[in-house]
């Protein structure tokens, strides 16, 4: 698998990403607004001193005067501790105030009022000036007041705002942040859960995905259970063919051993009867091995569509042995059973049948003539476990773990007829009742011991 | 290349000129604190009397050995023309003058200083972290005890008035005030009083018609009023009359019920100056000798440090750009000629 990238990590960084831009572009705006509304509020209080200031120019014994009124000034003062500058010209000529100020000519005022910024004695200011025109020996001449202030108080307004804004951006940032985390982990969720409730299934679970999903994720999963369903049908397919081929096998199977069985009492030549013999056995294995994919083919079916009810284990290893006790005895095979009454598991009682009776037919299998087979039932912490034991030649140094895998037999089966499928089947059985088949050889004497623990 | 040379020589005449038409700054008052061993120098131009200053100066020498101190004493008219005219170096400007300072602030002569000391001064007293006020001083009628022994001396404008109109001849010439034109805290008082009532100037045209005595400072008219020269002496800085402990039984100081207006000297470190760590540590001296809880560094002045705000008729003179207006040009002008109209007639 090739992993790159994550969708959660993209998620998150697109989405704090853009909620880091959208506060720096937001602290951006508020700053350049609020900057203009303090120049703005500082103009409206510049403009009513000038306007004041125009007002009380008048003229008096010939003579062009200013009665420059105290508030014009003072209120200045009560805005900020700004610097403040005036200035009254009459034409070109100052007629009182700072000579030096930056002005406009009467004529060539942009606007009226206007107001700008300039540098001053070393300091950015912010001046406004309004004009009018009055009559002096007869000809209208222009009169130009012009109020400066420094900007120190705006500066100051300013840098609280900037601090505002911060904070605001921060805050703002910090509960985006927050809710594309909770976007970002909502969103990959779907696919959390989907990978989750797939990863969950059981090795033969092949029912397509039917928890809801969202809309954006109904392609994927139609796909999914697309490729679940061809695979379950190919499964099938090739489930049904064994059957079919194991039971068009069986049954010639069943014919040819008859007819050599009754051929065999007619023979009288020995090496005639050996061929015979060799031939039984042959049919027998075969046979066998065609009843025993037959029977896995049924146990997987079953672990699909399990039934499941209270077996009473106990009963049920009894009945097997019960069965099982006319091979035994062709054998001399004894069996010694040790079973705790009422061992009950929540269960397919066909398929826990099927489990022993596998175990217990390859113990016997393995069991030499005139030797015991132990079997023992017993409950503990919620677990019921059925050991089975005999004194054959056991699994040597095998791998106990692949032994239970389709058609592998031991490396001590010697002659022993057997297709490798029955712990495979006692082994899927234990697998679909969440319990476990354990192989081992008895640690006391020879012989092998298979336990099966089902959750009780 | 003419032209180079003309200017240089129109330059030269110009300073030359300058230097005939501008004398140097009239010293009034002069005294060098010598420090034992001298590491830097301090020098303050004040409009305050030397004496007041010694035993803050001596205090700041105790806790700054090494500085010596150079106490210049000048009008404020003068303070402002050297410092702005004659570009002098000071360090430190002392002035009553609420205006000047105001503008020598306002056109960058002032250098920003704030540390714990300036925190101790009211917010009232502070302005750009360039002035500091250190001082509450309050504008009184000082009248002669000997000239109300039968009469119930004025307590408000109105009670001056109705008695100068009712008796005039008994105070004819027996009133004196600041001549405005020429004293800058006595044009201080003088606006702010025609900004504050309308009485004023019907006062000011009484005290005309009954040939008021003009003076240039307070101590003058203290002295004329305890000599029984004058009877009632109007805009006199009531710290003077209260320090003259001597002349108590000849004059009574009398703050105007109506309203009294309350000046402050200030002190601000100029920004041309070359010793700004000691300007720095002298106005703190300053700041923390006034402003400490209790202090009486100041006797003429402490009783009325923090009392401004349980005596609703004292009216301080605000710091701030408002104190512009009267110093402008045609303004000044203006209240000048109307003044001299009304006083003189």
């Amino acid at each position: 698998m090739k992993i790159q990238g994550s969708i959660y990590r993209r998620l998150m960084l697109q989405l704090v990403g853009g909620a880091a831009v959208l506060a720096a572009i937001m602290f951006v705006l508020f700053q350049s607004f609020a900057r203009q509304l303090a120049i703005e509020s500082q103009d409206t209080t510049l403009l009513a001193s000038a306007t004041s200031i125009l007002e009380s120019v008048s003229i008096q014994r010939g003579e062009v005067t200013a009665d420059i009124p105290y508030a014009a000034l003072a209120m200045l003062g009560n805005v900020s501790d700004d610097r403040v500058f005036y200035q009254i010209t009459q034409g070109r000529a100052v007629l009182t105030g700072y000579e030096d100020l930056p002005r406009y000519a009467a004529s060539e005022l942009p606007s009226d009022p206007a107001s700008w910024t300039a540098d001053y004695r070393g300091d950015q200011i912010r001046l406004v000036s309004v004009s009018n025109s009055l009559p002096f020996n007869g000809v209208l001449t222009p009169i130009t007041v012009t109020v400066a202030q420094t900007q120190d108080g705006l500066a100051q307004k300013l840098t609280q705002i900037s601090r505002r804004a911060i904070l605001i951006g921060a805050v703002f940032f910090v509960v985006a942040t927050g809710l594309s985390i909770w976007t970002a982990r909502s969103s990959v969720r779907p696919l959390n859960t989907l990978a989750a409730a797939v990863s969950r299934r059981g090795p033969e679970d092949l029912r397509p995905v039917s928890a809801p999903v969202p809309s954006e994720m109904a392609p994927l999963v139609a796909s999914l259970n697309a490729f679940i369903a061809r695979l379950e049908r190919s499964l099938s397919r090739s489930e049904e063919f064994i059957v079919e081929a194991a039971h068009r096998v069986r049954t010639p199977l069943a014919t040819v051993r008859t007819q050599a069985e009754i051929t065999l009492r007619r023979v009288d030549r020995e090496e005639n009867r050996v061929a015979l013999k060799k031939l039984i056995r042959a049919v027998d294995e075969s046979s066998r091995a065609a009843g025993q994919l037959l029977d896995h083919a049924m146990v997987a079916f079953r672990t699909d569509h399990m039934e499941q009810t209270q077996v009473d284990l106990s009963a049920a290893v009894a009945e097997v042995i019960d069965r099982q006790r006319p091979v035994a005895d062709l054998r001399d095979i004894a069996f010694k059973r040790r079973i705790a009454p009422g061992c009950t598991v929540f269960g397919d009682s066909i398929l826990i049948h099927n489990a022993v009776t596998n175990i217990l037919d390859n113990a016997v299998k393995y069991s030499a003539p005139e030797t015991t087979v132990s079997i023992e039932v017993t409950q503990a912490d919620g677990v019921v476990q059925v050991a089975i034991r005999d004194q054959g030649p056991g699994f040597g140094d095998a791998d106990t773990e692949t032994l239970t895998q389709r058609f592998a037999r031991g490396a001590n089966a010697g002659q022993t007829v057997g297709s490798g499928l029955g712990l495979t089947i006692a082994a899927e059985v234990a697998r679909a009742h969440n319990g476990r088949l354990t192989l081992g050889n008895n640690p006391q004497e020879v012989g092998a011991c298979v336990t099966l623990s089902l959750p009780s | 290349m003419r032209y180079p040379v003309l200017a240089q020589l129109v330059l030269c005449a110009a300073l030359t000129l300058w230097g005939t038409a501008a004398p140097a700054l009239e010293i009034e008052a002069e005294t060098v604190f010598a420090a034992t061993q001298p590491t830097s120098e301090l020098q303050i131009l004040s409009t305050t009397d030397t004496d007041v200053f010694v035993p803050i100066i001596e205090a700041f020498q105790r806790a700054n050995p090494g500085v010596s101190v150079r106490y210049v004493e000048a009008s404020s008219s003068q303070i402002s023309r050297a410092i702005v005219v004659e570009n002098a170096r000071f360090d430190v400007v002392i002035s009553s003058a609420m205006d000047l300072q105001t503008q020598l602030a306002n056109d960058g002569y002032a250098r920003q200083y704030q540390s714990p000391a300036t925190a101790l001064v009211p917010e009232w007293g502070v302005w750009r972290d360039s002035i500091f006020v250190f001082t509450q001083e309050p504008a009184t009628m000082v009248v002669s005890r000997a000239a109300f022994e039968q009469l119930p001396p004025p307590t408000t404008r109105l009670d001056l008035i109705e008695l100068l109109r009712a008796q005039p001849d008994a105070f004819r010439g027996r009133i004196g005030t600041y001549d405005v034109r020429s004293s800058g805290l006595g044009y201080l008082f003088a606006t702010q009083d025609s900004r504050t009532t309308e009485a004023y100037w019907r006062m000011t045209e009484l005290m005309g018609q009954l040939d008021v005595q003009l003076y240039c400072c307070s101590s003058e008219m203290i002295e004329d009023v305890a000599s029984g020269r004058i009877a009632i002496a109007y805009n006199v800085l009531g710290s003077y009359a209260a320090a003259r402990q001597d002349l108590a039984d000849q004059v009574m100081i009398i703050e105007p019920a109506d309203y009294t207006t309350v000046m402050s000297r200030s002190a601000m470190i100029l920004a041309t100056t070359r010793n700004a760590q000691g300007a720095e540590r002298f106005i703190d001296h300053l700041l923390v000798t006034a402003w400490s809880p209790g202090s009486t560094a100041f006797a003429y002045s402490n009783p009325l440090l923090n009392a401004a705000e349980t005596r609703p008729n004292l009216r301080r003179i605000p710091l701030g750009p408002g104190l512009l207006v009267f110093l402008d040009r045609l303004k000044r002008r203006q209240f000048l000629t109307e003044w001299e109209n009304a006083i003189v007639q």
